[in-house]
C-alpha cells in the first residue's frame, strides 16, 4: 500500500482488515470512536460483519464467539470499557481462544478524563480479569507501529491461541502520521483445529473452561503457565535509544518514550552533552527484564517516565533485582509534559546522580 | 418387533448426573430427538451456561462453547455472525436470562439474531443453592428470600416470553412445561418449530421451559410436577406467545 496520513485509531482498523480480521464487534467510548467507524464503514465492503453491540460486555462476549467459529476477530474500547471486557478475557484466555483487543487508554480512575493517559499498565500487564492468565501486550509509540503491531498481532493470538491487547493512548490514536498499512496477499487465519463449525464426520469439540476436578484445573493452569513462559522465552520486543555511552537510562513506552526521546535529543544537543539514553518496551508482558538487567552492569541510574503515578516502575524494580538506582517522573490526568520540560526534569536527576558518584 | 423407542443417536451414552426429578435431563433428551430427527446433529451449536446444565456437552454430542453467566446470547451472536449455516442455540438458565443476562438476551431478540433460547425457568438459582431468580414467585422462599418473596423489595416475577414477544425481531416464542407427559410432547414440539424458525431465518426464537426443581424446592419430584401444574403455571401461562407465519 501507498503512504498515506492517517490517525492511529483508523490505521489499526485497516491494518486489522489487512491481517484478515473480518469480524468485529464494539461499543462507542471516547477517545477512539474512529475505530469502530471506520470498521462500520470497510467491513460490509469486505465481506465481513461490524456490529455495534449493547455493551462493551456484550461487544467481548461476541468476540468470544466468532473466535470460538474459528474467525479473525477484534474489539476495541478505552479504559473503562476495558474494564467491562476483562470478564470475557479471563475466559478467553482460559479457554485458549485468540482475539485482538484494543485499548485506547484515557485518563482514570472512574470516568477519568477522556484524553491519554497510560494508567492502564497493571490492568493489562497482570491479566486483568480473574484467574492465573495473562495476555500478551503490545505497546506503539506512533502509528506505524500501531499498523504494524496490530497486523502481527493477529499471528501472535493465533500462534498461541491467547487474547493479545494492543495498548495505545488517546493521543496516539487521535494522532496523524504517514503510515503504510501492511499486507499480505490472501491473508486468511490459520486453520483452527479445535474451531466449533458443527460436529460434521467428525467428534464433537468442546471450548471449556470449567474443570470439576481440581487436579484436571490444576494441570490446565500448569498448561497454560507453560505456554506464558514460552512467550517470555520468545516475544520479548524492545528498543534502545543511545545506550552505548550512557550515564542514565530511561525506561518508558508508547507516547511516554517520544516525549523522552524529543528530551533526550535536547540534552544531548546542549553544550554539556548529557550522556542519556533509553529503553523503550514494545512488549508490555512479557516485560523486557533480561535488557534492563543487562544495562545495569554498566549504567547505574534508571529513570522511569510514565503518564500515570507509577506502575511500569514496579516491573524496572523486579527487572533490576536489586540493582542499579531509579529515578520517577510520572505525569497523570492527561496532562501532556513537552519535551523541554521533560528535559529539565532528566538534567536534574542527571545532575544529581553524577554528584552522588563524585563522593 | 418393531422398535418404537431407543436412546436418540444425539444423546451420549453417560448417565445423567441431574438430581432426581429434576427436569434437564428431560430437556436435553427432547433437543436430542430432535438433532436427529431433524437432521440437525452435524450442524448444529450450543452454549450452555454455568450451572446444573454446564455438562450440557456430556451429555448432547454436539459442537458446545461455555458461555459466561448471563453471556449466552451474546456469545451465540458470535457465533451465528460467522457460522450462519449452523443450528445455534442457547440453554439459559432464569438466573442466567432474565437477571444476568437480560441485556443480552433482549437485544439479541431485538436484532432478530438467528438464534434459539432454551430458556429453563425453574424459579431458582439452583446449582448455587436455592437463592431468589428474577423468575421467583411472589411468597415464594428461598434461602436468600427466607420470609418469602416480597414484590415491595423484590419486584414481581419477570416474565420473559411476554416481554420478548413484543419485539419486532422475534419470530416464535412459546412457554411449555415439562411436568407430565402432554406437556413434554408440547414442549418437544415447541422446540420443534423454534429450531425449523431458526432454519427458515424468520427471527429470534425462544422456547421457555418451566421445570422441576425438587431439590431446592424442598419438595419430591412429584410433588414438584404438581406445583407447576397448581401453582407456577398460574404465573407463567403456557402458550404460544409469538408466532410468526
Amino acid at each position: 500500500m501507498n503512504k498515506e496520513l492517517m490517525n492511529g485509531t483508523s490505521a489499526i482498523a485497516e491494518s486489522a482488515i489487512q491481517a484478515g480480521c473480518k469480524y468485529y464487534f464494539g461499543y462507542p467510548i471516547t477517545p477512539q470512536n474512529e475505530l469502530p467507524e471506520y470498521m462500520s464503514r470497510r467491513l460490509p465492503k469486505v465481506d465481513g460483519v461490524f456490529l455495534q453491540a449493547e455493551s462493551e460486555l456484550s461487544a467481548i462476549n461476541m468476540v468470544l464467539g466468532a473466535s470460538a467459529a474459528g474467525a479473525r476477530v477484534m474489539t476495541s474500547s478505552s479504559s473503562p470499557g476495558i474494564s467491562l471486557k476483562q470478564e470475557a478475557i479471563s475466559y478467553m484466555a482460559a479457554q485458549e481462544l485468540p482475539a485482538v483487543i484494543v485499548n485506547i487508554m484515557r485518563g482514570g480512575p472512574g470516568l477519568g478524563h477522556i484524553a491519554f493517559s497510560q494508567a492502564d499498565y497493571f490492568q493489562s500487564t497482570r491479566g486483568g480479569g480473574h484467574g492465573d492468565y495473562r495476555t500478551i501486550v503490545l505497546a506503539p509509540c506512533t502509528v506505524q507501529e500501531m499498523a504494524d503491531m496490530t497486523f502481527n498481532s493477529f499471528d501472535l493470538a493465533d500462534t498461541y491461541r491467547t487474547p493479545v491487547i494492543l495498548l495505545g493512548d488517546g493521543m496516539l490514536g487521535q494522532m496523524m502520521e504517514p503510515v503504510v498499512i501492511p499486507t499480505a496477499k490472501n491473508k486468511s487465519p490459520p486453520r483452527r483445529d479445535y474451531a466449533v463449525t458443527g460436529a460434521k464426520g467428525r467428534e464433537q469439540r468442546v471450548i471449556k473452561s470449567f474443570f470439576v476436578e481440581g487436579k484436571d484445573l490444576k494441570e490446565h493452569n500448569w498448561k497454560l503457565f507453560r505456554k506464558y513462559k514460552k512467550i517470555e522465552q520468545n516475544e520479548v520486543r524492545y528498543e534502545t535509544y543511545l545506550l552505548d555511552d550512557a550515564e542514565m537510562a530511561v525506561v518508558a513506552y508508547g507516547t511516554a518514550a517520544r516525549i523522552a526521546k524529543g528530551a533526550i535529543n535536547r540534552l544531548r544537543k546542549e553544550d554539556e552533552g548529557l550522556r542519556i539514553g533509553m529503553i523503550i518496551p514494545k512488549t508490555l508482558w512479557p516485560f523486557p527484564s533480561r535488557v534492563i538487567k543487562e544495562t545495569s552492569r554498566y549504567i547505574s541510574d534508571f529513570f522511569v517516565f510514565e503518564l500515570c503515578t507509577g506502575q511500569m516502575i514496579d516491573d524496572v524494580r523486579l527487572s533490576l533485582e536489586g540493582s542499579g538506582h531509579i529515578h520517577f517522573y510520572g505525569r497523570p490526568g492527561s496532562v501532556v509534559p513537552t519535551p523541554s520540560e521533560l528535559a529539565r526534569i532528566m538534567a536534574r536527576h542527571y545532575y544529581q546522580s553524577q554528584r552522588k558518584k563524585k563522593k | 418387533m418393531k422398535k418404537i423407542y431407543s436412546r436418540p443417536k444425539s444423546l451420549s451414552k453417560v448417565p445423567f448426573h441431574h438430581c432426581p426429578g429434576c427436569g434437564h435431563s428431560i430437556i436435553h433428551r427432547l433437543i436430542a430427538e430432535l438433532l436427529d430427527e431433524m437432521d440437525l446433529q452435524e450442524r448444529a451449536i450450543c452454549t450452555p451456561p454455568p450451572g446444573c446444565s454446564v455438562f450440557a456437552y456430556n451429555y448432547i454430542n454436539i459442537d458446545m462453547v461455555e458461555a459466561p453467566h448471563g453471556r449466552g446470547a451474546a456469545v451465540a451472536t458470535g457465533i451465528k455472525r460467522v457460522r450462519p449455516d449452523c443450528l445455534v442455540f442457547t440453554y439459559q438458565g432464569d438466573g442466567d436470562l432474565a437477571a444476568i443476562g437480560t441485556a443480552e438476551t433482549l437485544h439479541a431478540a431485538n436484532r432478530g439474531e438467528f438464534i434459539t433460547a432454551i430458556f429453563v425457568n425453574n424459579a431458582v438459582y439452583a446449582m448455587t443453592g436455592g437463592q431468589m431468580a428474577p423468575t421467583t414467585l411472589l411468597g415464594q422462599k428461598t434461602t436468600t428470600s427466607p420470609y418469602g418473596r416480597n414484590p415491595q423489595s423484590e419486584g414481581e416475577p419477570i416474565k420473559m416470553s411476554e416481554l420478548l414477544s413484543t419485539f419486532k425481531g422475534t419470530s416464535y416464542i412459546e412457554r411449555v412445561a415439562v411436568n407430565n407427559p402432554k406437556n413434554i410432547k408440547k414442549a418437544k414440539k415447541a422446540i420443534q418449530k423454534a429450531f425449523q424458525h431458526q432454519i427458515d431465518k424468520t427471527g429470534f426464537t425462544l422456547v421457555e421451559i418451566l421445570s422441576p426443581c425438587p431439590v431446592n424446592w424442598k419438595m419430591d419430584p412429584l410433588q414438584s410436577c404438581k406445583w407447576i401444574d397448581e401453582v407456577m403455571i398460574k404465573e407463567f401461562p403456557l402458550g404460544v406467545k409469538k408466532e410468526i407465519k
